[in-house]
Parts: C-alpha cells; structure tokens; sequence
C-alpha cells in the first residue's frame, strides 16, 4: 500500500510537470505539447514506467479492497453509538471511498484523453498556416491527406506514416464543457483528501516517522497533498476561462 | 442527577444479545462511572433481575481490567482516563448514556459487557518477552548502562495496562498500538534487543491470527488510549518488522 502509493504520488509529480506546458500559448506551445505526447507514447523508458504506474495502481487498488473487506470483517457486530469524529479525521476513515471515486475519475481521464488518442478520434497537427501534414515524428508533408486510420496520404497516394495528432486541441475542447471541469476538480478534490491522509500514512507505514522527522514529514504531506491537487485543478479552470 | 442508561445485554457469547434501557435516578457526579453500575446492580437484584456483567479490578486506573464503550467512545469522553477513573460530572443530568462492550471480531462478548481479551495474552506469550535466565545468576538489570532516552521511551511504551481501548476505538479493530507498546518496550532495551526480530515477526503473526484488523493509521488508538501510547511506537514496529522482512535469517 504505501510503496505503490508513494510510487504513484512520483507519478503525479511527472504528470503534473507534463502537464505545465498548457499554460504556454500560441502555435508553438501546441507543436511542443503534440510532441511531448508523441515522446510519452513511443519512449521505451517512458513506456516502462508507465506500466508500473499500470500495475501499481491496479496492485494499490486490489490491495485497498481487500484491506478494506478485512477490515470491515474485524468488527461483525457494530457499534449502536459511535464518535468518529472524536479520534480521527474524515479522511483516514475514508480512504476505500476516496480511492474508488479516484480509480471512477482514472477511468473516464484515461477514455477521455489516453483511449481517443490510441483508438478513438482525434483532429491532427498541421503546419501554423494548414498548408502542410505533420507526421509524427515532426516532418512536414505538403498536399497531403490524411485517411481513416491516421496515416498520411501524398498526392501519389503513398502511405507516409501515421499523423502527429493535435491532443492540444482535444484537451482545450474538452475543457470548454463546464461538466467536464467539474468532473476532473471533484476527482481531483478527491486525491486532495486521500493524500491528506495517506502521505503521512505511508511514512508511518514504512516506519520512516520517527519523533526527529516528524514534523517534517508532516509539513511535506500537509504540504504535498494541498499543492499537487491544486495545481492540477488550475489547469482545467484557467483552460475553461482563458480559451 | 437523572440519567437513562441504553446496555448491551447478553446472555451468553452464543445467544444474541439487544441494547437494554435502564433509568437510573439520583446519581452523585462524585461517583465514579462503575460506582453508578454497582448502584444500578444492586437495584437490580433487589428487583430480582440478573446485574449488568463488567470488568474491573483495581478500580484505580493501572490493571486495565475495566473496559467499557460509554457514548461511543472507549473508556467514554475523558482522554487519559479509564472507566475506573471516570466520573458521573462528565455528565450532564438528562443524559442517555450508551454503555458497549469492546466490539472486535477478536475480543468475543462473554456475558453483557464483558469480552474475551485472552487474544492479547496470546499475543504476549508468542513474543512479548525476554528470555533470561533466571537460575541464580542473574544480572542486576541496573548494572547495564541505557541511554536515558531509550529508558524514557521504554518506559513510556510500558505504560500499557493492556485494556484493549485501542482495538475498540479503532474503525479496523487493529491492536497495533499494543502489539507496539509491547515490542517498543522490550526491543529498545538492550536485554530485549537480542530477540527483536523474532519477537516482532512472532507477535506480528499471532496478532493477525486472532483476527484483528489491520492498521491504516487513523490515529483513533492514540486519542483512546488511556496511558497516551503514541503512534511512534507503530511506526517503531513496522520499521522492525520491515527490517527482518528485508534481512532474513536474522
Ligand atoms: C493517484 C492515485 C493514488 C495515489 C497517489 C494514492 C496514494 C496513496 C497513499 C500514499 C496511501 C497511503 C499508504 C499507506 O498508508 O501505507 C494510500 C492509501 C490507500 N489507497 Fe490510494 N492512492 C491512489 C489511488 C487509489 C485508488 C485508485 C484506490 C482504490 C480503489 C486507492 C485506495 C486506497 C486505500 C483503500 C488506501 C488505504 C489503505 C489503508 O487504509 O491502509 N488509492 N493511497
Ligand atoms: S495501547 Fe493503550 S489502549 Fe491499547 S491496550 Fe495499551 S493502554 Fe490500552
Ligand atoms: S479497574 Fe483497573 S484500570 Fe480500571
């Protein structure tokens, strides 16, 4: 739990750098993020790395129901009066809840962006003035077009390769329904309230918080846990407000 | 004052039992949370009822005997302090109290308000001890030289009167904060430190063979607990264990 769980707060961290570059504007700012998205999608390390956020989170998820079905069952008869609010915080008790709303949000991110951008449909990168096709690894192709399945055609109607899809656009269209918004600030409200809890959790897990780091490690969770939401939440509103 | 009391009632740990409600009258706030049962019990018997079945002993805060879930909380509203050492002024006149056993898939009730903690004692004989000879030529435990520090944490963690607060207010019925006073209180002293790691692996094991739930750190037990144990020592516990998980052999 706590090693796949700090693993996947890296994985955040590297997310979020990613996703700093839509803040930048202009056509250039486009053609950067396209290619970074070509970068993440063909890099054999990226690769590798993402499929031990894959399995982390699938290892991290099973883990939590599991801890979770256990834990109910360590208490068959409940208590007729209980304080919870007395000892603990809301969101250390709700960290089941918290972490399936979050694996809910994973999955309509992951269909929304990662999915249409592998097998679903998506607008594709042309040069600033739309005279030429870019292919994905950067090259421009005049007069050309390109076919259903995202390879580019030239006028002799020569397979080229596949196109540099606009995953820019599809995000900034994205972002222009309110709703959509909305549902990625409540996913993200709920990774607030997880690694609220679960930061600290980790560290006390691992027995890494001994009294000498305690405040610190405190500090760093508190820290983490409200900084990397909310800069992750700015990104879609500045989208929805800006553009 | 005034006060209605809502019990658990059971007969046996094989029937069901149902919470029960008693108005009791007259209650001193000078008296102390199972003087007012003993009062309620007599009145019981003089009505030729069975009394309200609890644990206590010392009656003075260091056996852990007493238990009792008062108002939904462990040892009810007063932290730092047992049953025994509860008093009727933390209530106001017109209260209903409910009164709970520990719930625990682990501590089984035996009769109304009292559970089976015999798990704790398991727990205790699989690790929670240092193996010296005692033939005669016994060390003075005094002539080893311990950092005062390590004392005082020792010492702190040997506070645990073993009452079981921790399990009952913990949402996953975990009894980590006692399986760690126990191995803190032994494994930072150097008698203790031979066996450290066969005793966390040892105590750890039995503790999930009873049945208790498992730790995620919500910090209910430390709030519950009477003798103020801290978490340190949960950490402090799964750093040992995690450190013979990575060296084996050892
Ligand atoms: C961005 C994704 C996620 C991150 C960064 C994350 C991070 C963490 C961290 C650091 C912990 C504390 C571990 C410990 O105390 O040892 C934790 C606990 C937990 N996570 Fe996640 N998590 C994520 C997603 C999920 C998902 C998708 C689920 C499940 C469906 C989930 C369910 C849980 C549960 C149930 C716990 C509590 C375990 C316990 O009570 O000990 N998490 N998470
Ligand atoms: S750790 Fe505290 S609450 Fe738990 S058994 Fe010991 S004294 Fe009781
Ligand atoms: S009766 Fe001994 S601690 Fe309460």
């Amino acid at each position: 739990m706590a090693f796949t769980g700090l693993f996947l707060c890296l994985f955040l961290v590297g997310h979020l750098a990613g996703n700093f570059q839509l803040f930048l504007d202009g056509y250039e700012a486009k053609l950067q993020f396209n290619q970074y998205a070509v970068f993440m999608t063909t890099n054999p390390i990226v690769k590798i790395l993402s499929y031990a956020v894959y399995i982390s989170i699938l290892f991290h998820a099973i883990d939590g129901v599991l801890l979770t079905i256990q834990n109910r069952r360590a208490r068959p008869q409940r208590y007729a009066m209980t304080k919870p609010s007395a000892n603990t915080m809301w969101s250390s008790r709700n960290m089941g809840l918290l972490g399936t709303m979050i694996l809910a949000f994973l999955i309509f991110h992951m269909q929304d962006f990662w999915y249409d951008y592998k097998f679903g449909e998506m607008p594709h990168m042309t040069t600033e003035d739309g005279s030429a096709v870019l292919l994905k690894s950067g090259e421009e192709v005049l007069d050309a077009t390109v076919n259903v399945n995202y390879q580019v055609v030239s006028k002799t109607g020569e397979v080229l390769g596949p196109v540099m899809k606009d995953l820019h656009e599809e995000v900034m269209v994205a972002f222009q329904e309110w709703w959509i918004v909305l549902l990625y600030v409540v996913g993200i409200i709920a990774i607030f309230f997880h690694l609220w809890h679960g930061v600290q959790s980790a560290f006390t897990s691992l027995g890494l918080k001994t009294p000498k780091v305690e405040a610190a490690i405190k500090m760093a969770g508190y820290g983490f846990a409200i900084l990397i939401p909310l800069a992750f939440a700015i990104i879609p509103i500045y989208v929805y407000l800006i553009f | 004052m005034n006060l209605t009391l809502k019990i658990w009632r059971q007969k046996s740990p094989e029937v069901k039992g149902k919470m029960e409600t008693y108005p009791v009258y007259d209650v001193s706030p000078d008296m102390s949370f199972l003087e007012m049962l003993d009062v309620l019990n007599e009145d019981l018997v003089e009505r030729g009822e069975v009394p309200i079945a609890f644990d206590h002993d010392c009656r003075e805060g260091i056996c852990g005997a007493c238990s009792l879930h008062i108002n939904g909380e462990p040892h009810g509203p007063m932290q730092r302090t047992t049953t025994c050492q509860l008093h009727m002024r933390s209530f106001k006149d017109g209260d209903t109290i409910f009164v709970e056993p520990w719930r625990a898939k682990a501590f089984p009730v035996i009769k109304d308000l009292v559970v089976d903690r015999s798990a704790f004692d398991r727990i205790i004989q699989a690790g929670g001890y240092v193996s010296v000879n005692t033939s005669g030529n016994t060390l003075d435990a005094n002539a080893i030289p311990i950092p005062k520090e390590d004392a005082d944490k020792a010492f702190d963690a040997a506070t645990c009167i073993g009452c079981g607060a921790c399990v009952a207010s913990c949402k996953n019925a975990s009894a980590m904060l006692f399986v760690s006073a126990k191995v803190s209180q032994l494994t930072l002293l150097p008698q203790g430190e031979v066996e450290a790691g066969e005793r966390v692996q040892n105590m750890v094991s039995q503790m999930d063979k009873e049945g208790f739930g498992n730790c995620s750190v919500t910090g209910a037990c430390q709030v519950e607990c009477p003798k103020g144990i801290s978490l340190e020592n949960i950490a402090r516990m799964n750093r040992e264990f995690l450190k013979t998980n990575l060296s084996p052999g050892k």
